[in-house]
Parts: structure tokens; C-alpha cells; sequence
């Protein structure tokens, strides 16, 4: 009760008629007997005390809080800066910010100037002046500085920019400074932005857990408030509440428990994320060695560099964006998915009908052939662009990130999640609705059946090798956002891409999608627990024992067509 | 493959090496080229393994090189430990990045391998159990064809990420290097650099002499059956995997050995040995020179590396496109070698 009279009054403290604030101090007297003072009243009790000594001295003191600033010792200037944060009139942010940068000047009769630019203002009103005659600066020691620094934080909370107010409730939450709580709740009273608010309150209960003076109710109340915020900077703030009452203790014990359990789920959800984010990038990387390997059967050791041109093109298509229509920039990525997919997909066309015709049934020669095609286009683009990573941008509306609750997603990563499900069901779609689509599957299921029924199987298979090769041109424009676009971004991928179609069981669209995330996951669980590399590690070495017993795959296509 | 050409190609290997090694003594060859030499004769024999293993059973594996590297570590840990207080730090235990990570003691991993005994026999042993559990595991299974391939990558592959890890204790990143003697005499010297590479030519001449004995008897004819009709073979009554497992375990030890002598010769073992594009080139000196002719598997490794050497020193830019020329035009033209240009009978026959 007493608190919260204080916190009403205290705002007033630095500027009330002496009378009242002497009844104050009278009252600080009483508290000190009832053996109930926390720093912050002494504090006040000292502030208070020092004013109305220093008070006669000075014009302005009874109501003005600007007054202390013109004080002539360091003490005066130091309780001045607390005064006027305490009060807040409109100039106190401007005033003290002006002191911290050295361009306060007082005059003898009790007047302060900020120095702007070449003239003056009135620290008071914020009017230009003439230049005052004698003004000295106002000088600053590192108690001075140090009231400075918390008289913002509480100024700021103020600050018209809601960017500004955010971070100052923060800067208070994490400070847990008591003397912020006045402020604190003219802050909220005044607050219209919800999510504001809500720091605020946090600040304030750690505020409230930091005072002396609150009831137990008011503990209780604050450490619920903590807990519903439910992050570690919470946690450790409950976690250090040792000179509580018991009751708040158990409470807040209750509380770090809860938290616990929480940031544990969040951490669970979060390391889910990763996971479908890194088998978004498994599944971008092997969708189309799904068809080319899985489809057709063709072991296209190629398949990483079908990736590679298709970043390479978002590397190129940026450049011609930046240097003809730069407006055009953020829809970069827009326009190199299709040109990627047809400049892969005209690569693999060539590689089909220039090489791969001829070895069909050869399976082993196959891989040989395009091994030697990977290097052949590893060492053009070398020559084209040279050895080092080429810079491919990011535009603005994929960077940056946004908190979920305890999950922390990065757009980058949510837009490659996204564009990997699009990617797939296109592909699905294309599989199963359109005439080519029909075509494909009945090539692959009866050759020379289809070639009887009029079917060109030639064309089919030239076309099939493209898709494939265009849907791995589509994965390197989303792989250019996360990786370095350099001649040996392919190599990164290929054996992990034929890992994910041959675990997830060849010629099963669902399958290598179920595979993929399954493999992200298990990958980014092992990582915190065995480090990414050891991670990595045990991941193929499951994955090696996992097809020794499984040879076709978690999910392999049952009957004859599959007989080797 | 007849008696007629595994015999010149034994008198060419023995009595080129002695001319090299003549010459070397006299002054006319220098001695890089005689430790160049004795890398291709190194590289000859891992391509003999991977011809024992794919020209024969059948079993395409892009994972060779891991066995050539995991000997070549056994002999380089050797060479380490023989440098004794010579190192930066004067260490007489511990090798010099050991003493820069801040090891304590030697990882148990490292025991006995001051004895050149011992290491040599790791160099065999090593490749040699490797093979057999991941060959018993995928043959048992019936793994075979791309999966194998696929998986034998994926394996050499998981070795290269390990091997890269400080902590694993082999040097990292930086592999094992800056080795001093051998056997007790100096590396640099002439002498041991034509030793090295006279006893490359003769482990890679006997390699010929084992592997062609295993293919030419009874054991030889059972896999040549099993590499072009296994279920047939096994319905006659054989065990494919076993004679896989065998072949398989064989070709890793001779795999290993040839590390083993390719590491004191370059002077530096490095976990990139491990990455998958060394095994898959070991594969395409096979193709180049002729596939299951054991002969060709030789002369391929010579041959691509000799070009190798030059490309990479006139034109750098140039070497990539030849060998991606070479695998997509040996595969499309020249599907039995050069080998089989000569012996086009005898290719017919096979």
C-alpha cells in the first residue's frame, strides 16, 4: 500500500512545494523506523533530502524539474537528471541526451541551453534563443553518466517509435531495475500497442520481484506474469529469487519448472523445423533424381550440376536484373525458377540425346559417362564464372526472421520449406494429370507395350530426363539462397540426393518426400547430441546398414515391374 | 588376358623398373621422376584391385579408394611416430599436431604403430576387415549393382567426413606429413626413393601374379559365372556371396598395400584420399585400359595418370574436360579398353 503511494507520488517528488516534500522525507523517516526501506526509498529519501537543501538555492526548484541540471556539484546535476526523468516533461529526453553528448549549457540565473548547431535553445521549451551570455557547460562525472543511462532507459519507454518502447521495456526487464517501476507503470497506463504492453508488464513484474515493498500477492502476480512469458531470460530471472517469502519461492519454483517444460517442447519444435527445413533442401535436391534415377533408372552422377547450372542461372539472371531493371529485383527469384528449369532441363535434354541413349540397359557404364558429364560442366562453369562463389542476392522480403512463440523461422528457410511442397506437387500433378505424365509412367512400366500402343518412347524419355533435370534447376535457384554458388555446389549433394531416392525406395515419389524429412530430422536431432559432422556420419552409416537390410527402400514398389 | 601378355606386361613392369632405377643411379633420371613413376606403379595397383573386383565379380565399387587411403594412413602413422623428437616441438611420443591440439597422451588408436611390423600389417588388416564387414553385410543382403555402388560411395564418403574431424586424431584436415625416415634411413635420400619404388614394382608385379592365379582357377571361373548370370550360379548350388566376400576382401587388402607405398613416396596423407572422386577416376583407368583384363587395369592407371601429370602442369584448365571426355568416350567407343583394340579374339571369348 505504501508502495504503491509512493509510486503515485514519486513522479511528483522531484517538483512538489517543499512542504510536500518534506512531508515526504517525514514519511521516508517513518518507513525507516517500520524497518521496511528497500534502496529505491532511500534512494528517494536522498533525492528528496537533496532538493530541498539545495532547493533556496535555486529559482526554479519548487516546480521545475529542469532545475537540479543547473546545480553547481556533481551530486546536484545527478539527482537533477533522476528528477527530470522521474517528471518526464516533453524537452527531458532531448535535455539529457544533449548532456550526455556535452551540449547542455546552464546560466548563472538557472537557465540551461542545448547548443544546436551554430545557436541555442531553450532546454525548458525547446525554443531558439540568443546566445545566453556566460553559459558554462553542464559537466558530467561517471555517477552523472551513470543516472544519464538509466534515466533513458526510462525516458525511452516514452519514445513515440514503438521500436524504441520495445526495446526499452526489454533493457528494463533484463535489468530488473526497481526504480524503473514508476515509470513503468505510467508507461502501461499509456501503452496502446498490445504486444508493448505485454513487455511492459513483464518488465514490471521483474520490476515488482526486485522491490522491497511489494505484498506477497503482488510477488505471486509477477512471477505468474514471468512465467507466461516463458523464455530463458525469464527462467533465470525466477531461478535467482532466493530472498523471497517462502510462498513466492515455491511459486516461482513451480514457475522454472513450467518454463523448463516449455522451452524443452519449444526446443523440440524448433529442432522439428530444422529438420523439415534441411529435408526440404534433401527434397528439392533429390525430387528430380526421383524421376531420372527412380523413374527411368538412370544413375546421373550429373544430377548435383544439374543443381549447379540452376543456381548459377539465378546468378545470371540477377545480373541482367541489376543492370537493365533493377526495380525488378525482388521478383528475381520469380523469374530464374523458370528460367532455371528450362536451361536444366535443356541440359538434360542434350545429355540424353547426345549420350545416355546410347547406354541404356548399361547401367554401370551410365554412371561412368555422367561422372565424366559432371566434370565436363563443372569445369565450363569454372571457366565461365570463374573458380571462386559467385554473390547471389537475397531479396528483402526472404531475410530476416520471425518469433512464433518460442520458435525462431527464418524466412529464408520457411519460403525453401514452402517452395520444396509446391515443387513436389507440382511434379505429382505432372505425374499423374498430364499426357506426358501418362506417358512416362507407361513407358516405365512396359516399354515396348507403350511403343506398340504408338507411344514415341524416345521423345518420352528425352522429355522425362528433362524433367528431372529442370526440377534439380529449380532446387539450385532455392540452393542458391543457402549455399555458396560455386562450380562444386553439385558435388555437395549428389551422394546425399541418391541416398534420399535409394532409402526412401526407388521409382516412389512418396517415398523419397517421406525419406528426405525423415533424414533432415534425424540429422539436425543427432547434431546437437554427436556434433554436425559426427552427425553426418552416423546418418550414412545408418542409412549403409538400414539399405544392406532393405536393399529397395523404406517403401519399395511391390510386383514384377521392379524385378531386376 | 592369355599367359603371353601377363608375362610381358611382367617383364615390362620388372625390367622398366630396373632400367628407371639404373638410370637413376647413374644420374640420368632424376629422382622426382623415379618417386613419380612409383606413385603410378601405386596407382596400378589399386586399379588391379578395383579390375579383380568389377572386371570379375561384377561388384562396381566406387569406393576403392577408401582402402588405398586407410593403407596409406597405416604407413603414414608409422612415419609419423619414426620422426621422434625431430618435430617442431621435439615431442619424442606424441606427433607434432597432436602436441598443437593439446593431446596428452597417445589415442590408443595409435598403439604399436612404432613398429614397422606392426603398421604394415595394419595396412593390410585395416582395408582387410573393413571389406569383410561391409561386404558381409551387403552381399549377405544381396546389395548389388548401383545400390552397391551407391552405398560403397556413401561409405568412402562417411570416411572422409571422419577423417576430416581433429578429433578423430589422424591430423584433420592437414593429414599426416613432413616425414623423415623409413626403416631408419632418411625418405629424402636416393637410395630409399629407389627402393620405395623398386618394391612398388615388385608388389605390383606379384599383385598380377595373385590376382591372375585367383581368376585363372577354379575359384576365378565360379565368379566370371556368378558377374554374367548370378541367379543361375546360384541355383546350381554356389554361394555368390561368399566368393564376393572373398574377391571383395582381397582387392581392399591389395587396395591397402598400394597406399601403403604411396604414402612414403608422395610424402603426405590427407583425407581427400577418401573423397569419392578418387575412386570413381580409379574406376575409369579400369575402363581406359580394358575391363577384367587385368593387364589393361595397369596400363590404364599408367597411362591416364602420365596424362594427368602433363595436363595438369601445361594447361590446368584443360585436364577436367579430358577426363570427362575420357569416361564419356571410353564408355561410349572404346567399351573394351585399349586392351581391347589388341585382343579383339580374345575379348569376343570373355
Amino acid at each position: 500500500m505504501v508502495a504503491d503511494f509512493l509510486r503515485e507520488i514519486r513522479p511528483e517528488c522531484g517538483g512538489t512545494a517543499v512542504a510536500n516534500t518534506i512531508g515526504t522525507a517525514g514519511m521516508c523517516g517513518w518507513l525507516d523506523r517500520e524497518n521496511d526501506v528497500s534502496g529505491f526509498i532511500r534512494r528517494l529519501c536522498a533525492l528528496v533530502m537533496g532538493l530541498v537543501l539545495v532547493g533556496p538555492a535555486l529559482g526554479h526548484a519548487q516546480d521545475d524539474p529542469f532545475a537540479g541540471l543547473a546545480g553547481s556539484g556533481f551530486d546536484d546535476i545527478r539527482r537533477g537528471v533522476e528528477t527530470l526523468a522521474t517528471a518526464a516533461p516533453p524537452q527531458a529526453a532531448a535535455t539529457i541526451l544533449a548532456l550526455q553528448a556535452g551540449a547542455l549549457f546552464a546560466g548563472a540565473d538557472g537557465g540551461l541551453f542545448i547548443k544546436a548547431g551554430d545557436g541555442f535553445v531553450d532546454a525548458r521549451t525547446g525554443k531558439a534563443v540568443a546566445v545566453p551570455e556566460g553559459v558554462k557547460a553542464v559537466r558530467v562525472n561517471n555517477g552523472v553518466r551513470r543516472a544519464i543511462e538509466a534515466a533513458m532507459g526510462g525516458l525511452t519507454l516514452f519514445s513515440p517509435d514503438p521500436v524504441v518502447r520495445r526495446s526499452a521495456a526489454e533493457a528494463v526487464l533484463k535489468s530488473r531495475d526497481a526504480a524503473a517501476l514508476p515509470a513503468l507503470t505510467r508507461a502501461i497506463a499509456a501503452e496502446k500497442d498490445e504486444g508493448i504492453r505485454g513487455v511492459m508488464q513483464q518488465a514490471r513484474a521483474a520490476a515488482v520481484l526486485a522491490t522491497a515493498d511489494a505484498t506477497q500477492a503482488e510477488r505471486i502476480a509477477a512471477v505468474g506474469v514471468l512465467r507466461a512469458r516463458g523464455d530463458l531470460d525469464a527462467r533465470a530471472m525466477l531461478a535467482s529469487l532466493t530472498d523471497q517469502p517462502a510462498a513466492v519461492r515455491e511459486a516461482a519454483a513451480v514457475a522454472v519448472v513450467a518454463i523448463d517444460r516449455m522451452v524443452q517442447l519449444w526446443g523440440l519444435a524448433q529442432g522439428v523445423f530444422y529438420g523439415l527445413s534441411l529435408g526440404s533442401v534433401l527434397l528439392l535436391a533429390a525430387a528430380g533424381l526421383a524421376i531420372t534415377f527412380g523413374v527411368m533408372g538412370i544413375i546421373n552422377m550429373a544430377h548435383g550440376e544439374m543443381v549447379m547450372i540452376g543456381a548459377y542461372t539465378t546468378f545470371a539472371v540477377q545480373e541482367v536484373i541489376r543492370a537493365r531493371a533493377p526495380w525488378l529485383f525482388e521478383a528475381s527469384l520469380f523469374i530464374a525458377v523458370p528460367v532455371a528449369f528450362m536451361v536444366s532441363g535443356a541440359v538434360g535434354v542434350a545429355i540424353e540425346r547426345g549420350l545416355l541413349r546410347f547406354l541404356y540397359g548399361r547401367p554401370l557404364e551410365t554412371l561412368l559417362a555422367t561422372w565424366g558429364v559432371s566434370l565436363a560442366l563443372q569445369q565450363t562453369v569454372r571457366s565461365l564464372f570463374g573458380a571462386s562463389n559467385r554473390d547471389v542476392g537475397t531479396p528483402a522480403w526472404m531475410s530476416g526472421a520471425t518469433q512464433w512463440g518460442g520458435l525462431t523461422i527464418t524466412y529464408n528457410r520457411l519460403v525453401i520449406v514452402v517452395f520444396a511442397v509446391l515443387v513436389v506437387a507440382a511434379l505429382m500433378a505432372a505425374l499423374r494429370y498430364t499426357a506426358l505424365g501418362l506417358r512416362m509412367r507407361a513407358v516405365t512400366q512396359n516399354r515396348r507395350m507403350a511403343a506398340s500402343m504408338g507411344i514415341r518412347t524416345p521423345w518420352v524419355d528425352a522429355m522425362t530426363f528433362g524433367l528431372g533435370s529442370g526440377v534439380a534447376g529449380m532446387a539450385g535457384v532455392a540452393l542458391s539462397q543457402i549455399d555458396n554458388v560455386s562450380p562444386n555446389l553439385g558435388q555437395g549433394y549428389i551422394i546425399d540426393s541418391f541416398m534420399v531416392v535409394v532409402f526412401g525406395g526407388v521409382g516412389n515419389l512418396w517415398g523419397t518426400v517421406v525419406s528426405a524429412m525423415t533424414l533432415g530430422i534425424v540429422n539436425k536431432f543427432l547434431e546437437p547430441l554427436a556434433g554436425a559432422v559426427l552427425g553426418k556420419i552416423v546418418v550414412l552409416v545408418l542409412l549403409i546398414l538400414f539399405i544392406q537390410r532393405k536393399p529397395r527402400g523404406m517403401f519399395p514398389i511391390k510386383g514384377r515391374a521392379v524385378e531386376a | 588376358m592369355t599367359r603371353a601378355s601377363v608375362i610381358l606386361c611382367l617383364a615390362a613392369i620388372l625390367g622398366g623398373a630396373a632400367l628407371v632405377a639404373a638410370g637413376n643411379a647413374s644420374g640420368l633420371v632424376p629422382t622426382y621422376v623415379v618417386s613419380l613413376i612409383g606413385k603410378y606403379l601405386c596407382f596400378a595397383i589399386l586399379a588391379l584391385a578395383v579390375d579383380l573386383v568389377w572386371g570379375f565379380a561384377g561388384i562396381l565399387s566406387l569406393g576403392h579408394a577408401a582402402f588405398f587411403a586407410l593403407g596409406g594412413y597405416a604407413m603414414g602413422m608409422y612415419l609419423m611416430r619414426q620422426i621422434g623428437t625431430r618435430g617442431v616441438y621435439g615431442n619424442p611420443v606424441l606427433p607434432d599436431f597432436m602436441v598443437f591440439l593439446n593431446y596428452k597422451a597417445l589415442p590408443w588408436t595409435w598403439y604399436g604403430f612404432d613398429n614397422p611390423l606392426f603398421a604394415i600389417l595394419m595396412a593390410l588388416a585395416v582395408p582387410g576387415v573393413l571389406a569383410w564387414v561391409f561386404g558381409w553385410f551387403a552381399f549377405r543382403s544381396r546389395v548389388s549393382g548401383v545400390y552397391l555402388s551407391i552405398i560403397t560411395q556413401a561409405m568412402t564418403y562417411a570416411l572422409l567426413l571422419a577423417f576430416f574431424r581433429n578429433d578423430m586424431g589422424f591430423g584433420g584436415n592437414n593429414g599426416l606429413t613432413d616425414f623423415k625416415d623409413i626403416f631408419g634411413y632418411p625418405l629424402q635420400s636416393d637410395g630409399v626413393r629407389r627402393g620405395l619404388f623398386i618394391a612398388s614394382a615388385v608388389v605390383l608385379a606379384g599383385a598380377l601374379i595373385v590376382a591372375r592365379s585367383v581368376v585363372t582357377s577354379r575359384f576365378g571361373k565360379v565368379l566370371i559365372a556368378m558377374r554374367d548370370a548370378e541367379s543361375r550360379t546360384r541355383f546350381l548350388g554356389y554361394r555368390p556371396e561368399r566368393y564376393k566376400l572373398f574377391v571383395f576382401v582381397l582387392s581392399a587388402v591389395m587396395a591397402g598395400i598400394g597406399g601403403a607405398l604411396y604414402v612414403p613416396q608422395v610424402g603426405i596423407i590427407n583425407p581427400s584420399e577418401f573423397a569419392p572422386g578418387n575412386s570413381i577416376e580409379a574406376v575409369i583407368w579400369v575402363a581406359v585400359g580394358g575391363r577384367g583384363t587385368l593387364v589393361g587395369a595397369i596400363l590404364g592407371a599408367i597411362l591416364v595418370n602420365a596424362g594427368k601429370t602433363y595436363l595438369t602442369g601445361a594447361m590446368p584448365e584443360i585436364w577436367l574436360f579430358a577426363l570427362g571426355a575420357l569416361f564419356i568416350g571410353v564408355t561410349l567407343l572404346l567399351p573394351h579398353g585399349i586392351v581391347g583394340l589388341f585382343g579383339k579374339r580374345e575379348a569376343r571369348k570373355s
